[in-house]
């Protein structure tokens, strides 16, 4: 019995069909990714699962129980970090823990709270606001607002998505380290195949909309603890990258494009750079009375 | 630093002289007709409005008002502070009530979309409705109030005219309150309460206290309206009074009073709303 379980999930918005015939089931402490194109339904798909968005046919199950809403047993850290941004890092932190464990005594949940805060090293910042910390500050707060409840399975649509470079690998490895060491199930949203591939156990690509659904699954079979250099040099990496890479091109290959507006080009015509510069309006060709064509 | 000084002290001085002597310059002046003898026959009023008092008429016809701000000659006749007072006592009742009424108005319009069909309408006709339209009104449903009628009309008045600004603004708020924050709260599985107090209250603020600040404005011009029409004692009231009484200089006094209590509520108003813009 899967733990997490989609079965023929379909989504639509209005008329457009986003998602179609979702299948997808997660066993107990397995860390998936799904690796698609942005736009494609990733966030839909998550949502749907975090109980945001019902789904238009389908059923998903945790455990064996429909998921009818939202709820706290499934941690969703979202995309832009969704901070309150009057509350301080602690705060944020603790109105979520109140919510989820009221039988608490305040200070078990106060030590619950910095437990979480020193686990994601923002403990020196914990009496600040949101927009006194930087971008990955913030993810990291929401990372651990959402451990903080203490998920039986953690949704992350793409966490690091709006961070740099630098920032994005730094939160990767320590994602990483804290889902390994907390041994949660995880689905990861993600566009990037590397990203997938130093995290999961499996990555499972999404094909193109409209009426995008699951490819074929990838197992990640690289041992752990993975250590973002040496992978680069490993063959077995190389072949999974460029396997879940050319899956995904694929998808692009077959995808239609179709032009569906006239394009109206400025009506403006190019300056003599070399003649000297005087101020003048620009030439448009509409008012243009007579063209010369030079012929060589 | 004498660029700054020129900007905010020089200029706005230099606009204020203008406007002082052109007003100085179409007012009237009094002038005397004296025979051979000197003595005076007639005193008459020259100028191009005679009988718009000048500059220095105002001034010095004002003077004993500024003078003792707060002294209490008689029921009409007192200290301009004095008056100011009443008025923004009776202002801030009438505020109370509007805040009171307007905040939660202004949460069902943003959070309700059946309430908004319902009402919205409605309060788009009333909201364009003038003070001095309401006071009439307000004064027959207060009639058998006995002799504080007036006093409930102004509130009444006061209350539903500045109270549009803070149902608007605060709807707006709520309804602009980013979906992420929602979601936040709905993972949560918040209780209704808590979503309100933890979640909408603070997302909406800065939006409420844009609403605030206008209603305070609305209400200043209420009050005006309120007691020329009542004349109750108050800024208002002597406004009307001094007019009937035929001492024009009063009027331009009272103007300028209105004016500046205006603009000091208004950025006084100001000041904490940035405070709430800055927190969130």
């Amino acid at each position: 019995m899967a733990f997490l379980d989609l079965q023929n999930v379909s989504k639509s918005f209005g008329g457009h069909s986003v998602l179609t015939n979702v299948n997808l089931s997660i066993r107990e402490g397995e860390f998936v990714a799904i690796v698609g194109y942005s736009g494609q339904g990733k966030t839909t798909l998550i949502s749907m699962i975090a109980g945001l968005l019902k789904p238009d046919s389908g059923t998903v199950t945790l455990d064996g129980t429909p998921i009818t809403g939202p709820g706290p047993d499934r941690g969703l850290v979202f995309q832009n970090y969704s901070l309150l941004p009057w509350l301080t890092v602690y705060e944020n932190i603790a109105l979520a823990v109140e919510q989820v464990f009221p039988q608490w005594d305040a200070p078990t949940r106060q030590a619950h709270v910095d437990k979480y805060i020193a686990m994601v090293k923002l403990s020196h910042a914990k009496d600040r606001l949101p927009k006194q910390l930087s971008g990955g500050m913030r993810q990291r707060v929401s990372v651990a607002r959402t451990l903080a409840i203490q998920p039986r399975i953690l949704l992350l649509d793409e966490p690091l998505g709006a961070l740099d470079a630098l920032t994005r690998a730094t939160l990767q490895d320590e994602i990483g380290g804290i889902c390994q060491s907390e041994g949660k199930t995880v689905i990861l949203i993600t566009n990037s195949v590397d990203e997938a591939l130093l995290l999961a156990d499996r990555i499972i690509p999404l094909t193109i909309g409209p009426g995008a659904t699951l490819g074929e699954t990838v197992p990640v079979n690289l041992a752990r603890p993975r250590n973002r250099t040496e992978l680069n040099h490993d063959p077995e990496f190389k072949r999974l990258r460029a396997q879940v890479t050319n899956q995904l091109l694929s998808f692009n290959s077959t995808r239609q494009t179709t032009l569906t507006r006239k394009l109206i080009l400025p009506d403006i015509l190019p300056e003599d750079l070399d003649k000297p510069r005087v101020h003048r309006p620009p030439r448009r060709l509409s008012e243009e009375k007579s063209e010369n064509v030079t012929i060589a | 630093m004498n660029k700054f000084k020129f900007d905010w002290l020089i200029l706005p001085l230099v606009g204020v002289l203008i406007v002082l002597s052109v007003w100085h310059g179409v007012a009237g002046k009094k002038i005397f007709v004296t025979d051979a003898a000197g003595a005076i026959i007639e005193e008459k009023r020259i100028g191009l409005i005679p009988d718009l008092p000048n500059v220095v008429e105002t001034w010095t016809s004002s003077l004993p008002y500024i003078k003792e701000p707060f002294a209490k000659r008689g029921e009409m006749d007192q200290g301009i502070l004095r008056f100011t007072w009443y008025s923004l006592v009776l202002v801030a009742q009438g505020y109370a009530i509007a805040l009171i009424i307007g905040v939660p108005l202004g949460f069902f319009l943003g959070l309700s979309p059946t309430f908004t069909k319902m009402f919205d309408p409605l309060i788009q006709v009333l909201r364009p409705v003038s003070p001095l339209a309401w006071l009439p009104l307000g004064l027959v449903l207060f009639m058998r109030a006995g002799p504080e009628a007036g006093t409930y009309a102004a509130l009444f008045t006061i209350a539903l005219c500045g109270m549009w600004p803070t149902v608007l603004n605060t709807a707006v708020g709520v309804r602009a309150v980013p979906q992420d924050y929602l979601n936040v709260g709905r993972v949560l599985k918040l209780s209704r309460w808590k979503m309100l107090t933890k979640i909408l209250i603070p997302a909406t603020l800065p939006y409420m206290f844009t609403g605030f600040r206008l209603s305070l404005g609305i209400s200043w011009l209420a009050i005006v309206a309120a007691e020329m029409l009542t004349g109750r004692p108050g800024a208002g009231g002597f406004l009307w009074q001094e007019y009937n009484a035929l001492i024009y200089e009063h009027i331009i006094f009272s103007i300028l009073t209105i004016g500046l209590v205006g603009l000091i509520l208004d950025r006084l108003m100001s000041l904490v709303e940035a405070r709430f813009k800055a927190t969130s």
